[in-house]
């Protein structure tokens, strides 16, 4: 059982989590993801670890309600308890020396992306960081990215905010603003990944990308989530999350994605017909 | 003693053939969840007890991996002590009721049964079957009183071979604690075998029965990730650990097509339904995502789950495809009669070349090649050889690989100086299941490849003797067994 010591709505489908996981904390590495998993028949959900604090004992989870389960647990209130937590896990981020760096995050990979921001600073880049958003009421932790990037650029699909439109935009402007980029960092919905590489590729410069396939167990005992790399089959949980977007196979990720949609249909519309009462525990 | 006064049973005075087990018909247990086999009534079990001779040199305790003192426990039931029967079990087998169904008898203890020479060998599993049973039905557990020496042990991973070495840990005195990456402890037991072949609940008994012996379980835990080796045995005070973690791996074929939709390992399959719960999907919420014409590549008893799963998931078509023969498949002779009893078809001499898909990305057939056996492999099995010019489609909109498994690379990326094999596995001292770092002991799947519940027992049992002796403890201490 794992308490969420803080929490926070972000916009009616967006929320945070700080849970308390004191050894997770300790071991989590920017890149790192863990398993939720909550009441009895719940699914497991990997999440891309957003912060942590290894001084508090807790880590951080930015969490977009899109499907019945990310939904439902929207109802937990803070000092309440999540049955599963399971972290962190695939590889830690490897850092290379960069000097100036681009990080992209986009919908539920805005939150993600700010660990690794972080460190990058830490590391004495310059770091230029282009936020997405549907719109202005769902943007979160503008602060947060403004202390760590040296430029910061917000793009809001209705253009309620910063730039109208989406991430590829401001990528393409800062790209030829700054022709000594190093390396671009991408995290956010396959085909906004897919997008930003389109941009990176013609220009080769080394783009990395989180990716976040349909898991069960995120230990490498399914194979769920493989994913074609540069060729090979490769498992996101184990050999990931994290991958050289030039050489992922973006349409075959995405097309694994729908898997099980007609199922995750059929779960959300029960769920909704439940108007959201705590579920029965059989 | 009591046999004196009985008439002496011999092998022509005894039943020829095996007490029938009863089962639930075919036709209905291919829609339903439930235990395919029922287990002996007592009057059965009598019966079947009736049948073993008493050898004086019995050859069915060399079959079994632990050593059970088969023809002593059969004896008890035959004198109706069932608690007896229990206690000589379990001082060698802690988990009976599993062991007692998913166990290969028939390569094993019954292969050896001086009886089985000449007529049907005593029905050894399903006698184990019955005592195991009857001890979870009546709260039965090994009476022990143990004495805690202050000596602190890992188990890494929670199935057969971890459990098994934690109890007779445990039994001496030592302080275990089982790490489990998954939320619900069992392993393999678990998320592998199904529920009409091995209850959930059972397993969930045998763990609750562990955990009155002192052992501690920790879900949620993946050590080389939560915690590293060197850290449980520098900073958290282990003096020694077990990894019993298995070779939950899946192998792929590595032919085209695989990352299409609707193509899942055994492990994914067998999890989504087995641990998951799918087969109760949309009230759970994890689902398979699977079609209505199944093709389960591999004979292995995975492979048979794997297709009795989908029958009962509601597939329209099941089949079994394998490159050999029904005479070469891995699984049990049982496993394979009940599929094809309740309507598994089998493609033998088949393999998938190539997968195709449909426009949306889903698999719509595999290209297939016809085989025929060759010359024997080494491992002693016919190879198999592709017949030139026999392609041919075979239409599926779902296919599960269930042909093995590899090593997780979990551990060894993040324990320095941990020896593997050639094949990935970890490499283990034969006498003391020792890995190459001291303290460091390993066993079951993850040392073999993928073997048997009763081979990672054995292989749990053989190290919890050596971590034993690498703490100091006096051999003493354990209960009387022969550990192999």
């Amino acid at each position: 059982m794992f308490k969420i010591a803080k929490r926070e709505q972000f916009s009616p489908v967006t929320y945070l989590w700080k849970l308390e996981a004191p050894d997770i904390a300790k071991a989590a590495q920017p890149g790192n993801f863990v398993i939720v998993r909550h009441g009895d028949g719940g699914e497991r959900v990997p999440l891309t670890i957003a912060d942590f604090d290894r001084q508090a004992g807790t880590i951080t989870l930015v969490i977009q309600a899109v499907g019945k389960t990310t939904t439902s647990l929207m109802d937990l209130k803070e000092g309440e308890y999540l049955d599963d937590l399971a972290g962190p896990l695939g590889h830690a981020r490897h850092f290379d020396k960069v000097k100036k760096v681009v990080c992209v995050g986009g919908g539920l990979g805005v939150a993600p992306t700010y660990p690794q921001l972080r460190q990058y600073k830490q590391n004495g880049a310059y770091t230029i960081s282009i936020m997405g958003f549907r719109s202005k009421d769902l943007m979160f932790w503008i602060d947060r990215f403004k202390a760590e990037s040296d430029e910061l650029i917000i793009a809001t699909d209705d253009g309620s905010f910063g730039v109208k439109g989406l991430v590829t935009g401001p990528l393409q402007e800062v790209l030829d603003k700054h022709q000594d980029v190093d390396e671009v960092l991408a995290i956010g919905p396959a085909i906004m990944m897919r997008a930003c590489v389109a941009v990176t590729k013609p220009r080769n410069i080394k783009t990395i990308v989180s990716l976040n396939p349909i898991m069960v167990d995120g230990t490498g005992m399914c194979g769920g989530c493989r994913v074609t790399v540069g060729g090979k089959m490769a498992f996101a949980c184990v050999d990931g999350p994290e991958f050289d977007g030039l050489q992922v196979d973006f349409d075959e990720l995405m097309a694994r994605a729908k898997r099980f949609d007609s199922s995750e249909r059929e779960s959300m519309r029960l769920f909704r017909e439940r108007c959201h009462l705590p579920r029965q525990s059989s | 003693m009591e046999a004196s006064t009985k008439p002496k049973k011999t092998i022509k005075t005894i039943a020829k053939s095996k007490t029938a087990m009863p089962e639930q018909d075919p036709a209905v247990r291919a829609h339903n969840w439930s235990e395919v086999t029922l287990g002996y009534t007592e009057d059965q079990a009598l019966a079947e007890a009736a049948r073993c001779i008493q050898c004086k040199k019995p050859g069915c305790i060399a079959g079994c991996p632990v050593a059970i003192n088969i023809p002593g426990f059969i004896q008890a039931i035959e004198s109706r002590d069932f608690r007896k029967a229990y206690d000589i079990v379990a001082a060698d087998n802690v988990l009976p009721a599993i062991c007692g169904r998913v166990c290969p008898q028939e390569t094993q203890c019954e292969a050896l049964c001086i009886v089985g020479n000449k007529l049907e060998p005593v029905g050894i599993g399903r006698l184990e079957r019955f005592v195991g049973d009857l001890a979870l039905k009546n709260g039965w557990s090994l009476a022990t009183s143990i004495k805690r020496n202050g000596h602190k042990a890992a188990m890494i991973g929670s199935g057969p071979a971890s459990i098994t070495c934690a109890v007779d840990l445990a039994r001496a005195g030592v302080e275990v604690t089982i790490y489990e990456a998954l939320h619900t402890a069992g392993g393999v037991l678990k998320y592998g075998i199904p529920e009409f072949r091995l209850p959930k609940k059972l397993i969930d008994r045998e763990l609750e029965a562990l955990q009155r012996l002192g052992v501690k379980i920790v879900t949620n835990a993946i050590i080389g990730r939560l915690y590293t080796i060197p850290q449980l045995m520098q900073e958290m005070g282990y003096e020694t650990a077990f990894i019993g973690v298995g070779a939950g791996y899946p192998n792929l074929m590595g032919i085209p097509g695989e990352g299409f939709n609707g193509i899942f390992s055994a492990n994914e399959y067998l999890t989504r339904v087995n641990l998951m719960r799918a087969y109760q999907h949309p009230q759970t919420d994890t689902p398979t995502g699977m079609g209505k014409k199944v093709a389960v590549i591999g004979a292995g008893n995975t492979a048979m789950d794997a297709c009795r799963v989908s029958i009962r998931m509601g597939a329209e078509n099941v089949y079994c495809v394998y490159r050999r023969t029904k005479k070469e498949s891995p699984a049990r002779a049982e496993e394979v009669h009940h599929a094809e009893e309740e309507g598994v078809k089998f493609n033998w001499l088949t393999t998938p070349v190539r997968i195709l898909a449909d426009e949306r990305g889903w698999v719509r057939a595999m290209e297939c090649i016809r085989m025929e056996l060759g010359e024997p492999d080494e491992s002693g099995r016919a190879r198999p050889v592709p017949v030139p010019g026999s392609e041919f489609l075979f239409e599926v909109d779902t296919i599960v690989y269930a042909i093995g498994t590899s090593a997780n690379p979990i551990l060894a990326q993040t324990t320095p100086g941990l020896k593997l094999n050639q094949r990935g596995y970890i490499d283990v001292s034969p006498e003391t299941q020792m890995t190459s770092i001291p303290g460091v002991f390993a066993g079951g799947d993850i040392v073999t490849g993928g073997a048997t519940v009763i081979l990672a027992m054995g292989a749990g049992r053989k190290a919890a003797h050596a971590m034993l002796q690498y703490m100091g403890i006096e051999a003493a201490a354990q209960p009387a067994h022969q550990a192999k």
